[in-house]
């Protein structure tokens, strides 16, 4: 079964694009239904927006900075969870609950 | 294990190593704008330099460096730094998170955006570490030997 999923996998491997290729469908500025590709404004202008060389930190702070906000929440949430959890474990054991 | 009492081998090569720990992970998290890094990846390493500390010389040395009942109001103080950051954006004018709006003088809108990225990644890397800290203080507690 691994053997026939892998056949499978390599059969749906050998018809992708290659990769970094100027003429691939992700790699044009406007995509097949005639919108605008943002990853394609991201690398034109991430440089002139935040002055930040590193694109992957202007599009995790800036364009994208709700969802890293939702993710500091998360483990905020995670540390608190197991605060809450763990905090009175010695005297939850002559509780009542 | 917990009536050993710790090798001064460790005790040394663990301070040794924290403060050097410490500095790398500062360094990642204000390199972010540079190299791959960021305050995720930044305030990990600062809570392994502050965990090594912990783990080879114990709590009660440890809390010295880092008290554990600071773990919490510092992990909520990096969410309102984040959040206090877009807050502050919004009321401006701007957007939410929108650092071009943020009110420091002297400065164009690009190069806004630049320290706002800044100050919330430091504000991450604040909640990421004490969030660290905290889960290994509250596994520990009552069951270490110092």
């Amino acid at each position: 079964m691994i053997i026939a999923f892998t056949l499978v996998l390599l059969f749906a491997a050998s018809d992708l694009p290659y990769r970094g290729e100027a003429s691939n469908q992700m790699n044009q500025e406007v995509s097949m239904t005639g919108t605008k590709v943002p990853g394609n404004y991201y690398i034109q202008e991430a440089y002139n927006d935040a002055h930040t060389p590193n694109i992957v930190t202007v599009i995790l702070g800036d364009y994208r900075s709700i969802d890293t906000l939702g993710e500091q929440i998360v483990i905020f949430t995670a540390g608190l969870i197991v605060f809450l959890l763990l905090r009175n474990r010695k005297e939850g054991e002559d509780d009542d609950e | 294990m917990t009536n050993r009492s710790p090798s001064p081998i460790i005790l040394l090569g663990t301070r040794f190593l924290s403060p050097y720990i410490m500095v790398f992970g500062f360094y990642v998290i204000f390199h972010g704008h540079y190299s791959p890094g960021g305050g995720f990846q930044g305030g990990t390493l600062l809570a392994a330099s502050l965990l090594l500390i912990r783990i080879a010389s114990g709590t009660k040395i440890a809390s010295l460096q880092f008290k554990d009942y600071l773990a919490t109001p510092y992990a909520a103080l990096g969410v309102v730094i984040y959040f206090g950051t877009g807050l502050v954006a919004m009321i401006m004018g701007g957007y939410f998170l929108d650092y071009e709006q943020l009110p420091i003088p002297g400065l164009e809108a690009a190069d806004l955006r630049y320290w706002g990225i800044l100050i919330i990644e430091l504000g991450i890397g604040l909640t990421v570490m004490t969030v660290l800290t905290l889960i290994y203080d509250n596994m520990v507690k009552g069951e270490d030997y110092a």
